[in-house]
């Protein structure tokens, strides 16, 4: 990842002659008046200081193992870390603590490379007080053992913000383990079938062979014994999962693609006992520990998870730990959690509304964007209500809680019942829905086959009624899936597109009808497309592009990146005002940038469009015009899907931008504007009403409801490490253009699967064929089955990656 | 041929020595993480020792303190 960066940045250089210089810390460009030590430059005094921190305790050679590893620190804000000195925040991050030595675990999300790995597992060198400390790369989790004598966890969190790696701080609980043991439980299953599968094949080759069987009888025997004995971890520990499974589904009278497995391994074990025991052969266990060690690879291969992404958030991971709180004089940190209504609460810049809240004190400027993806602060006065999940930008403010944290607006739509995805899918896997028929039919020949031998010859009866349902056991049925689906999900993956499972894939292949949300999803974040209503001169351009520098509000980012290709000057006075605009003294000229009656005092009449009103010593030579820039490829996915799915848009705002959007949607009837997450949420369930299978793709909170609800729900995210809503895949939107080709690429590898059905099919119906006659001999078993398990995994996987290579995605 | 028996006993063995190697590196977290310490190998020698050493030093500490308890 960060090499594709440093590529990047070396394409940059050379693409602009090596005008611009890069930060030594960071990478990025230094635009503003140069920093540097020595040689050295530094984008901003943050790269530089933390540049200074390593370099006073000799770890230069962060900067040796990559280029400029380091995050920039321009939009740093020191976070008030008090409440890590309190006791119930202590709790949530030290795993173990015997009053000397304890042991914290954080999350860190900026870790991205081998940097990074280095200078967190160095941190000893940094704080004496640190023992020792580790880090999960892939789970970006950073161990750290640290002495209580000597340092604390408020001062660990400190250093740790102060060289650039802030970790997470919030309530999220910790939920990882049990999926970790899981995990560790099927390598255990893993390594006991393969062990046992080994030997058993070991000890059957005399038989096989029919090597010294006749001379030496009893050897026979013992080696049939002992691979009974081999047996038995195998049947009981290892595929006890198919049983439990199996079992579950007959209790809802579902015949899932475990109840034939586990019926072909039941018979195999029973049928191989009596065989060694009474009738002196040689059984069938060789086959059965091959069974369970292939299709427990198999589900191991299916299990790949994406560590670092979590898709089942909720609300609790978006809010901070503690809140400030202010008793008459006094302020005091609590945990969020004990925050009682009617509590004063106080909010500094770039901090979450934990509760909806009425505004006592200060400029408020709210950033909603968690909430509705719209990235315009809004401004709010004293007296008004604010809804947890913004954030204040500018000064601390002051409000009253009016409502606890679980009945705020935010988290009702969380806790909301429609909102949480129900368990059993509508949809039915393709393995799933085609086994209930298999398994009749198998039992069908199987008893015909035997009452037909009870007829002819009753010895060979249970004979071909066991063998019936051995050979029928779908194993290759149920390796087709996990691989297909399996190799799929890493086909996405390395495309950027990140599922939760490989049930996922299967769903976004049945899918019929796509419902996109506006802000966010179909439009840029931070990129808005600026246009001049008017005439600038080159001297315009100067003087209002060194102004709108010194705001960080959004509109004026996007300004001054409009301009980028104009200087900046010195200026000599700013102030702004919330909510309203800017003004600027540079070279004695008076520049105001903001809203129309904030420049010009009149009111605007205009309300469609977002303008920025500009006036030099009260001469106005026009608006900027922002509005919304639609991702690339949008077209060109919109056209392509038309014409085998409906497709209709979601947006909460209003329809200002209806003209623009019917350039790519033709169906206008299909655009909905001012929809409130609960609209969304009722939308798509009236559509699934209709019998429609919805796919979602949303991206703020607004859309978790609808995201939830549907079919399939992804979420699109310009940084897959940050925040996204619970979904069941998440679509980094640098492969955004890419969303027509993933959807038909799931339609490709469900075809895969049918046709590896087909395949598997054919070898059951050889089986058969030997199984009805009574002769099943145990090596044609032994050959049989590995041979129709292999084929059919080479069979997918090569498939797959002969049509993800077609399609260009690897 | 009795020494066919020997031979299936001995091998059971030692394949049953390496399953319970299997099984201790899954048990100690070996499979937890197949990527850092692939990265973490590559660092250079020298900062490395400082770092096992520290460890150790500290681990001596742990026991001395231990001890006197």
């Amino acid at each position: 990842m960060e090499r594709e960066r440093n590529n990047q940045n070396s394409a940059l250089l050379e693409e602009q002659s090596g005008t611009k210089l890069f930060c030594y810390h960071c990478g990025d460009e230094c635009t503003d008046e140069l920093i540097s030590i020595k040689e050295k430059i530094f984008c901003c005094n943050g790269c530089k200081t933390v540049y200074e921190i390593l370099n006073q305790h000799d770890l230069c050679n962060y900067y040796s193992i990559e280029n400029s590893p380091g995050l920039t620190k321009k939009y740093y804000v020191k976070r008030n870390l008090d409440f890590l000195d309190d006791l119930s925040a202590k709790e949530k991050f030290i795993d173990f603590t015997d009053g000397k030595i304890s042991k914290a675990t954080f999350t860190i999300p900026q870790m991205h490379c081998s940097s990074c790995i280095w200078i967190l597992e160095n941190l000893y060198k940094l704080n004496p007080g640190i023992i020792s400390s580790q880090v999960n790369f892939l789970q970006k989790k950073l161990f750290i053992n640290f002495s209580e004598e000597k340092t604390g966890l408020k001062q660990i969190v400190e250093l740790l913000d102060s060289i650039g790696y802030e970790p997470l701080l919030n309530l999220e609980e910790k939920q990882e383990e049990k999926v970790k043991a899981e995990n560790k439980n099927l390598y255990y299953k893993i390594g006991i079938a393969g062990f046992c599968f080994g030997n058993i094949m070991l000890l059957s080759f005399p038989e096989y062979l029919s090597i010294g069987t006749e001379e030496l009888p009893e050897m026979k025997r013992i080696f049939a014994y002992i691979n009974i004995l081999l047996s038995l971890p195998v049947f009981f520990y290892s595929s006890l999962d198919y049983f439990s499974s199996a079992w579950k589904g007959l209790k809802k009278k579902i015949v899932n693609i475990d109840v034939p497995i586990a019926l072909g391994i039941l018979v195999l074990f029973i049928r191989s006992i009596i065989d060694i025991l009474f009738l002196n052969g040689a059984g069938y266990l060789d086959s059965l520990s091959g069974l369970v060690f292939f299709l427990l690879i198999g589900r191991l291969f299916q299990n790949k998870t994406y560590e670092t992404l979590n898709f089942e958030r909720n609300y609790k991971s978006y809010f901070p730990i503690s809140v400030t709180i202010r008793k008459g004089n006094i302020e005091t940190t609590i945990p969020v959690e004990k925050l009682e209504t009617g509590t004063r609460i106080i909010i500094r810049n770039n901090e979450l509304i934990p509760a909806d809240s009425i505004l006592i004190k200060g400029n408020a400027n709210i950033d909603y964007s968690f909430v509705t993806g719209e990235s315009i602060p809004v401004s709010k006065n004293t007296g008004e209500m604010i809804y947890a999940g913004g954030r204040q930008l500018g000064g601390a403010i002051e409000l009253e809680t009016i409502k606890e944290i679980s009945q705020s607006y935010l988290t009702q739509l969380w806790n909301s019942k429609a909102f949480s995805k129900e368990d059993e899918s509508r949809i039915v896997s393709l393995a799933n829905s085609i086994s209930k028929h298999f398994t009749f039919i198998v039992l069908f020949i199987a008893i015909a086959g035997a009452i037909h031998w009870l007829i002819v010859d009753a010895a060979l009866s249970f004979n071909a009624f066991t063998a019936v349902l051995i050979v029928a056991c779908p194993c290759a049925l149920a390796l087709s899936t996990p691989f297909t689906l399996g190799n799929t999900l890493r086909i996405f993956g390395r495309n950027k597109f990140y599922l939760k499972n490989t049930h996922v894939i299967e769903k976004l292949a049945s899918v019929n009808h796509i419902v996109f949300d506006k802000t966010g999803t179909i439009t840029e974040n931070d990129a808005a497309l600026v246009n001049f209503d008017g005439q600038l001169t080159h001297d315009y351009k100067l003087l209002i592009k060194s102004a709108v520098r010194n705001s960080s509000h959004p509109l004026s980012r996007a300004i001054y990146n409009y301009l980028h290709d104009s200087g900046v000057t010195s200026i000599e006075s700013f102030s702004e005002k919330t909510g309203e605009g800017i003004t600027a003294i540079i070279n004695g000229k008076q520049i105001k940038v903001g809203s129309e009656k904030f420049v010009t005092g009149l009111k605007t009449s205009d309300s469609n469009n977002t303008r920025v009103f500009i006036s030099i010593d009260d001469t106005c030579p026009g608006s900027f015009v922002i509005s919304n820039k639609y991702r690339e490829g949008l077209k060109g996915i919109i056209s392509s899907l038309e014409n085998n799915y409906e497709i209709s848009l979601l947006s909460g705002d209003n329809d200002s931008e209806k003209e623009n959007l019917t350039k790519f949607f033709a169906d206008e009837g299909e655009l909905h504007f001012r929809q409130s997450p609960h609209d969304k949420l009722d939308y798509i369930s009236n559509l699934q009403m209709n019998g429609k299978k919805v796919l979602m793709i949303g991206d703020g909170l607004n859309d978790a409801g609808a995201l939830a609800k549907s079919d399939v729900g992804i979420s699109i995210s310009d940084n897959i490490n940050n925040f996204s809503p619970a979904c069941d895949g998440i679509l980094d939107s640098k492969s955004f253009n890419r969303l027509a080709d993933f959807i038909l690429f799931s339609i490709k590898s469900r075809k895969v699967i049918i046709a590896s059905f087909i395949l598997s099919f054919i070898y059951n119906i050889v089986g058969l064929s030997f199984a009805v006659t009574g002769s099943l001999s145990p090596i044609v078993a032994a050959i049989l089955m590995p041979i129709s398990s292999i084929s059919v995994v080479v069979f997918t996987t090569f498939s797959i990656n002969f049509i993800a290579r077609k399609e260009r995605f690897i | 041929m009795s020494v066919v028996f020997v031979l299936i006993g001995a091998s059971l063995l030692v394949a049953s020595g390496f399953l319970a190697a299997y099984l201790w590196a899954v048990k100690s977290g070996q499979y937890d993480d197949k990527h850092t310490p692939a990265i973490r190998i590559l660092f250079e020698n020298n900062k490395k020792e400082n770092s096992v050493e520290n460890r150790a030093m500290s681990d001596e500490n742990k026991d001395e303190k231990s001890e006197k308890e």
